[in-house]
This record gives structure tokens, C-alpha cells and sequence, in this order.
């Protein structure tokens, strides 16, 4: 089914079965593998980006339901210019393998859209499906504190 | 001795070829001539931060500027063996390593040199490289100065080096970069003496990682992430009992479209299609009629076998201290007889990233990408199955996303390759769904123990303990020789043979229970177990000897290893132990010597209205010394959360001869919410009989945090959880 993506600012005009998770659209036919596979059912939140500007599950999406813009990790900052929470990530040294990060940072950069000055309980809820089988939970909720109080000027 | 062992290793080939502009000053190190400097660093880059501490031992003896560098995994190479693997596997107890057994170990270096194991596992990489890549760092400094000197006209010992400079007495300065292509030229100096750890600038600090960058903005490449031109994406479904197929029927998803092909493995299938997703959902639509096991089909019979093994003869009885079974047997007067029996469950690794390879073969020569911690066995494996020259076959090692053992396997990366072999000069990516993956492991294996202990007079008079396991060693090097060894399996009773105890009256025996249910090496491997089963025994042995549970370890652990002693004191203050919790509050302790480095935990837990909730955590280690403490620090948070998610949560079973947990929400984790609040402190006191001890830190945190949750739960709730996960028995907050 011919459909047109934008993703990362960049329009894609796509022929594709319209069930196809939106995960496997980004990684296997647009080329960016930022956004991974960890589970495929919603469980692990390592496909998290945002659509419209809300995290959601990309492994959860078919193609057809795409209604927005999609930004993924590679979307929301690079090497060379880092988004400021990519920043607090590296400041804090958050990442160990790094596979379930890009769904970190992108479930925290929507928390943070909405909720500039969040406290632990919100940290909490709002990552609570985001898994890391590494356990760097500790710095990913320093470098959330850290990216809000950064957003705020302070 | 150091110089000797390098002198042996340099005759090995050097496996880098210089591209233009560079220069290769030994296996380790590639300078460019704008200054870049890359450092091979030949250990998997599975999180544990391996990449960076290595980088940081050649960094600091080559004095080069950390912003210029890069590190590699490199090619997969005999050079790059793991020296330590074997003489880290003689039957020693780490805490009271003796001088000859230092010196015997350090001489079985030509053993994995010889088989090329290059092999990153059991915590062994720092042990490995601490001097090896000090010295590639030395070597090459001093290269730079003689070719310095050279240009200069300058006697080298006038030289100094600083920030990717040869620097002259009169201020005159030269680049490396500048002078990377004479000083390859130049046969390297021997016997460059290393410096001394006061003089470091970069060790004993906590580094910015080489990949956090790369990590933070999804531009790592993960084995998953490959992608080659004209390259097709694959999955497998294989027998989950590994035994083989009788047939399938592969109409239905012969007919989907963008399926290519499907690949008869004879003991499973591989869809080749035009994305994942499509391959994905075309192999389930392939009915396949499986081989039944060649073990018992489900977990109660495979569990009947391990308590059965419990009464078999011991494969080894590797501690025999006093004489505990006399002691049990005609306990003298005044002494209490404890008893207890454990079990733990099978375990998966799932990993964050699931099991994949890409491969592509051209005519008689292979080419692999692979995110796994053995490149050289792969490389073997892959050769062998596909009847390839191992010259032809090429392994190249990606990041992994997360390894804990698993991908030290060539399950994945072979597969790979044999799905390649049916599509010759095509690319091929095999990545694994998350089901094939945890239905394929190989497991963390079940154990039980049967423990038997005396108290009297406030101390422990004598322990006696039975585990009965399938046994990892043996079933890897079935794997890898076709052959098991010998003799007592030392690995099957770490943690429990070899803690820094001293009980008058200590008996280990090891059970091997013979299932051919795949077991693997789990994040510290029988220390997984072992520590839960001595540290959970330990505290009922203390209760029942009315003494404070640390106390008691305390005073049984001071004469026989003082800096696990310290770790306990130091543990103490900084948890604030006091031996007394309020109502509704549980504090419980564990200490597990494991892979050189002793590690004590506190574990707190609270109940609250949604249930028992894992509070906060503190951690004691002590690896003798600390090359990067906020590398070590990450480790022992990881170590603990794995510990945790697996103590509380983590259960395999099996019906029909296939696991029953296929994805995450049947395979629980600790997440951000369920995550205690963790503090660590460092200790350096573990030196070992040379005084340069150093002690792995990837895997030594997860041991003690399994008991030290269930001692905890004691606290709280008056009952002994003996068997694991917890979440059966008692009511946790999720
Ligand atoms: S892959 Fe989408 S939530 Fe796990
Ligand atoms: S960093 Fe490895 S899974 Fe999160």
C-alpha cells in the first residue's frame, strides 16, 4: 500500500503491507536501525519513538496507523550536535550495552516535553516499560533529573 | 617474567595491516599520521565498559591524549588469546592463592595461546590485559621516542612524552602522527619498565566511555543494526529441544509476499525475505513437527533427576576441611545440628538484544558479522560446519547488546553462515525473534543443595554441603572438543568450595546431574547459585547460634581473609547495620567471593501496600585494584539488578520439551520502579599473594544479592525462602 512517512523531517514514500510494525518500516526499509527490536509485543520498550510527539511503541504500530510525524533517536540529535538530554546521558555515563537506550531517552525526551520538572513518582510511571537488562536505571534517573533542571535554566 | 611473556606473544602474527596514512606499532595499536590513534581492544564489548579500561591501559603508558583515540574489537586473531582462561580454572581458592599457585597458573598462558582462545568470559579481561596492554602501550612510547630521537639527533632518554607528543629538553615537539611511520620501522625496545600506579593519570579514574556517544544517539552498530548492499533478512526457527525435525509444511508462507525463500536446515528452517517482519511472520506460519528431546519433557522430571544426583556420588569434594561428616555424625555435646535444602530454577539470559548474525558467502570464502564474546571459535565452527578453510573465513565482531554469557556460544553465528551457504553471494542477516531466543538458550542450569551445619558456643563448628547440578563445563567443552575433562569440575562448585570462611569442620561436595538439556555460562556462572545456597546457610546457621548474621560472618571470615573482613566493617558503617530493623522493614546480608574480587551486599525491604518492596541496597567490593571506578561502580549495579530480577523473578520451566517463557512479560525484570536506591564503595586491600592482584568485576555482583534478598526477607517476614524465585512464595510489589 503506497503511503507517505515523515520521519526525522524527511518524507518517505513507502509501498508497503499496511500491518507492518512501524519498527520494522524504520529499521529494514528507511535505514535507520537507531530503534530496536527487543521483544516485538510491547513488553520492553526498546522500539519507543515518538509520533506526533508521543512515545509510543513502534513494534505497536502498523504503518497504516502512522498518524504524524515520527522522530526517532537519530532524529533527535547526532554525534556531532547531541540533544541536550542525549548530553546528560553521555555527562552521566548512563549506557552499559546501550541496546534498550535509544527507547530510554526517547520515552524520557517525551516525559520531559510534558513534564518539565518531573519527580521520582513520575520518573517511575513514565519509564516503568522501558526494560534494561543491564540495570542502568540509577543513571538514567539522574541524567532525567539532570536534562530538567538543564531545561529550566538551572 | 612480564617481558618474557611478551616476548613469546610478539612471535604470534600480527593480524593488522596499515591502511594509508597509518602505521601499526604492534597488535594493539594503529597511529594515524593526523594523530588518531586506534587501540585494538580484542574483548566483546558487551556493557561491561571492557573497550574502555583496555584503551585506558595502552592510553596511559603511551601518554596519549584520550580524545584522539578509538578502540576496536579488531580482527578475530591468536594474538589476542586470552591468556588467563585456563589458569584461572585450577582448582585454587582465589582468597588463599599461594605463590606457587600464582606462578602455576601464570604458566598455563601458552595453553590458550596455543588453542587461540580468544574469549571474553569469567570475568577475565582486566585479569588478562592489565599488563599485556600496558606494555603495547610502553613498548610503543618508547618506539616513538627512538624515532624521535632519530629526527631530533637527540639521545632518547632525553625525551619525554605527553598528550600525543615527543617532546624535546628544548621545547622542540613532534607528533605522533608525525612520527607513527619511522617508529614502525623501528625494531621496539625490550624490557620497557612499566609505571607505577601513583604516577597514573588515566587508570584509577573514572573515564568518559569510548562508546557512550555512540550509545546515547542509536548510532552503535549492534550485530542487528548490519547492513550490507543487496543484503536479505532471514529468521530460523529451530527445535527448541535441539534434537532435530521430521518434517514441515511450508505452503502457507511460501505464498506471503516478499518471502524468498525457505531454507530446510534439517533440524529447523530459515525464511529469506525481503525485511524481517515478513520473515518473522512466515516462519510461524511454517508447520514443523519436531523431534522430541533426549531429556525429560518438562521440569518435573528434569528437576527428579538433579535431587536424584543429590544422592549419586560426588564428581568432587574440592573442600575437605577438619572433619565435618565425624562432626555430623557424633556431634559433641552442646552443638545444634542445622539442616536446609534449596533449588534454584533454570534461568535464560535475555539479553536486550535477541540472538543474530549476518553472513555472506562467496565462493570457497566466508565473511561473519557477529556480536559474540569467542570470534575465534565461531570462526572455527563456522569453517568446520560449512567445509571452509578457516583462512577463508572472516568473523567480525559488532557491540553486543548485552552477553552475560550467552553469546560466548556459536549457535548463532553458525546458523547464520548455513542459512548464507543457500544463498551464495547474497548477504544474508539472521536475527532471531525474541521467542526463538528464549525458547534456544542455553540456561543458567537448575540446582538444589542439601546443607548440614553445627553451631555451638555462638560460631559455626562445621558446614557440609551436597549440590547436585548439570554441569556448563562440561556440556561447553562437549561443545567445543567433543570432549569432556576429566576429573573434579571445579566450575561447578565456585562459590561455595572456595569462600573465605574459616570453619574448623568444611565439606564441599559437587553432584553433576547428566542432562542433556542445554546449560550455558550465566553472569557468574555456578556462583549463581553456589552463593545463594552457602550465604542463605550461612544466616540460618548464625540465627540458629543466636548471633547477628554480619557478626557472625565477621568473625569466621577475619582469620581466614582480612580484606573480605574489611569489606564486611566497611559494608556495616555504610549501610548503618545495626542488626535491628523496624516492623515492616528487612535487612539481609550475603558475601560471595567470585572471580578474584570479593563483593558483601545489604539488601533492604519494606513492606507497603501493593507488597514487598526492594528498598535500597548497598554494595562492598574490593578487586584489589580499581582500574575505573565508574566502570566498577555501573558493574555492581548491574550486577545486583541481574542478581535481583533473577532472585525475585527469574524462573525457565519446560513442558512438551520447549520452555514455557517465550518473551518478556513471561520473563520478568527488576525495572525503573522496582529498583532500590544502590550505593557502592570501592576497597583496595584484595592484593593477593604478589601484591598486584587484580580481580574481575563484570560478574561479581550478581552472586550475593540473591541471598541477601531472601536473608532479607527472613528479616521481614519470619520465613526461610529456600528456594528461588521468590515472587512464588512471597508477595512482591511489581
Ligand atoms: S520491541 Fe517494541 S516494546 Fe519491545
Ligand atoms: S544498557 Fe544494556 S539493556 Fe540497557
Amino acid at each position: 500500500m503506497p503511503t507517505s512517512l515523515v520521519v526525522n523531517g524527511r518524507r518517505h514514500e513507502t509501498d508497503l503491507p499496511p500491518d507492518m510494525p512501524l519498527l520494522w518500516v524504520l529499521r529494514d526499509e528507511l535505514g535507520l536501525p537507531g530503534t530496536k527490536y527487543g521483544c516485538g509485543v510491547g513488553a520492553c520498550g526498546a522500539c519507543t519513538v515518538h509520533v506526533a510527539g508521543r512515545a509510543v511503541r513502534a513494534c505497536q504500530v502498523a504503518l497504516a496507523d502512522v498518524q504524524g510525524s515520527v522522530t526517532t533517536i537519530e532524529g533527535l540529535g547526532t554525534p556531532e550536535r547531541p540533544a541536550p538530554i542525549q548530553e546528560e546521558w553521555i555527562r552521566h555515563q548512563v549506557a552499559q550495552c546501550g541496546y534498550c537506550q535509544s527507547g530510554q531517552i526517547m520515552q524520557a525526551a517525551a516525559l520531559l516535553a510534558e513534564n518539565p520538572t518531573p519527580d521520582d513518582d513520575a520518573i517511575d510511571t513514565a519509564m516503568a516499560g522501558n526494560l534494561c537488562r543491564c540495570g542502568t536505571y540509577s543513571r538514567i534517573r539522574a541524567a532525567i533529573h539532570a536534562a530538567a533542571r538543564r531545561m529550566q535554566g538551572g | 617474567m612480564a617481558f618474557g611473556v611478551y616476548q613469546a606473544r610478539r612471535n604470534l602474527p600480527n593480524p593488522l595491516v596499515a591502511g594509508p596514512g597509518e602505521a601499526v606499532l604492534n597488535p594493539w595499536l594503529i597511529i594515524a599520521g593526523d594523530g588518531r590513534i586506534t587501540i585494538i581492544t580484542p574483548r566483546a564489548e558487551m556493557g561491561q565498559g571492557v573497550q574502555t579500561t583496555l584503551a585506558a591501559l595502552v592510553a596511559e603508558e603511551l601518554d596519549a591524549d584520550w580524545q584522539q583515540i578509538t578502540a576496536l574489537h579488531g580482527p578475530a586473531a591468536q594474538v589476542y588469546y586470552n591468556g588467563v582462561l585456563i589458569g584461572l580454572g585450577l582448582p585454587f581458592r582465589d582468597y588463599a592463592l599461594k605463590r606457587w599457585q600464582a606462578r602455576v597458573q601464570k604458566a598455563t598462558d601458552f595453553l590458550p595461546r596455543m588453542m587461540g582462545m580468544q574469549v571474553t568470559g569469567g570475568s577475565t579481561s582486566m585479569r588478562d590485559g592489565f599488563e599485556k596492554m600496558r606494555l603495547a602501550g610502553a613498548t610503543a612510547r618508547e618506539t616513538l621516542k627512538l624515532a624521535a630521537a632519530q629526527r631530533l639527533g637527540l639521545p632518547a632518554e632525553t625525551l619525554h612524552t605527553e598528550s600525543g607528543r615527543v617532546i624535546a629538553p628544548d621545547g622542540r615537539s613532534l607528533s605522533y602522527g608525525e612520527l607513527a611511520g619511522e617508529a614502525a620501522a623501528i625494531p621496539p625496545p625490550d624490557g620497557v619498565a612499566l609505571r607505577p600506579p601513583a604516577r597514573w593519570k588515566y587508570l584509577g579514574r573514572a573515564m568518559p566511555r569510548t562508546d557512550m556517544v555512540a550509545k546515547c544517539t542509536g548510532t552503535a552498530e549492534f550485530g542487528i543494526d548490519i547492513r550490507l548492499p543487496g543484503m536479505k533478512f532471514a529468521t530460523v526457527r529451530m527445535n527448541p529441544a535441539r534434537t532435530g525435525m521430521k518434517g514441515f509444511d511450508a505452503t502457507a508462507a511460501k505464498a506471503m509476499p516478499g518471502v524468498e525463500r525457505i531454507v530446510d536446515l534439517g533440524d529447523g528452517i530459515a525464511v529469506v525475505a525481503s525485511n524481517t517482519w515478513l520473515a518473522m511472520q512466515a516462519a510461524d506460519a511454517v508447520e514443523i513437527e519436531w523431534e522430541p528431546p533426549a531429556w525429560p519433557p518438562d521440569s518435573a522430571g528434569l528437576e527428579a533427576m538433579i535431587t536424584a544426583a543429590l544422592d549419586d556420588s560426588p564428581n568432587s569434594h574440592l573442600r575437605d576441611d577438619g572433619d565435618a561428616a565425624g562432626q555430623l555424625a557424633r556431634p559433641p555435646a552442646g552443638a545444634r545440628l542445622v539442616e536446609a535444602e534449596y533449588r534454584v530454577p533454570w534461568l535464560a539470559h535475555a539479553t536486550m538484544e535477541p540472538m543474530n548474525a549476518t553472513a555472506l558467502l562467496e565462493g570457497d570464502r566466508l565473511t561473519i558479522w557477529s556480536p559474540n564474546q569467542a570470534p575465534l571459535i565461531a570462526r572455527e565452527k563456522a569453517a568446520a560446519t560449512l567445509d571452509l578453510d578457516e583462512e577463508n573465513v572472516t568473523v567480525n565482531t559488532t557491540f553486543l547488546g548485552g552477553g552475560f554469557g550467552r553469546r560466548g556460544e556459536f549457535d548463532f553465528t553458525v546458523l547464520a553462515a548455513r542459512v548464507a551457504a543457500a544463498m551464495p553471494g547474497v548477504p544474508v542477516k539472521v536475527t532471531w525473534s525474541r521467542e526463538e531466543d528464549m525458547t534456544h538458550d542455553f540456561y543458567r542450569p537448575a540446582a538444589a543443595a542439601r546443607m548440614r551445619g553445627l553451631v555451638a558456643d555462638g560460631t559455626a563448628l562445621a558446614l557440609e554441603a551436597r549440590v547436585a547440578a548439570p554441569s556448563v563445563s562440561r556440556q561447553a567443552s562437549m561443545r567445543l572438543a567433543g570432549l569432556a575433562p576429566p576429573g573434579p569440575d571445579k566450575g561447578h562448585v565456585e562459590g561455595i568450595f572456595d569462600q573465605p570462611y574459616a570453619i574448623p569442620h568444611y565439606s564441599v561436595y559437587g553432584h553433576l546431574a547428566d542432562l542433556a538439556l542445554p546449560v550455558g555460562f550465566w553472569r557468574s556462572v555456578a556462583n549463581s547459585f553456589n552463593g545463594f545456597f552457602h550465604e542463605c546457610f550461612i544466616d540460618e546457621l548464625a540465627h540458629a547460634a543466636g548471633r547477628d548474621p554480619l557478626q557472625f560472618r565477621l568473625d569466621l571470615i577475619r582469620p581466614a581473609h582480612a580484606p573480605s573482613a574489611m569489606l564486611l566493617e566497611r559494608l556495616r558503617e555504610m549501610a548503618g547495620w545495626s542488626g535491628r530493623t523496624p516492623e515492616g522493614v528487612g535487612r539481609g546480608v550475603a558475601l560471595t567471593y567470585s572471580f578474584g574480587t570479593p563483593v558483601a551486599e545489604v539488601v533492604e525491604l519494606r513492606d507497603s501496600p501493593r507488597g514487598i518492596r526492594v528498598h535500597e541496597a548497598w554494595i562492598t567490593v574490593d578487586p584489589g585494584t580499581a582500574l575505573d571506578p565508574g566502570i566498577i561502580r555501573a558493574q555492581m549495579e548491574s550486577g545486583l539488578i541481574f542478581g535481583l530480577s533473577a532472585a525475585i523473578h527469574g524462573q525457565i520451566t519446560f513442558a512438551g520439551g520447549a520452555a514455557e517463557q517465550r518473551n518478556f512479560p513471561d520473563y520478568e525484570l527488576l525495572r525503573m520502579h522496582t529498583t532500590p536506591k544502590i550505593h557502592v564503595d570501592i576497597l583496595e586491600n584484595n592484593k593477593g599473594p604478589d601484591g598486584n592482584a587484580i580481580g574481575g568485576t563484570g560478574e561479581p555482583g550478581t552472586p550475593p544479592a540473591m541471598p541477601a534478598i531472601a536473608n532479607a526477607l527472613f528479616d521481614l517476614t519470619g520465613r526461610r525462602a529456600r528456594r528461588l524465585p521468590l515472587a512464588g512464595d512471597f508477595d512482591f510489589a511489581v
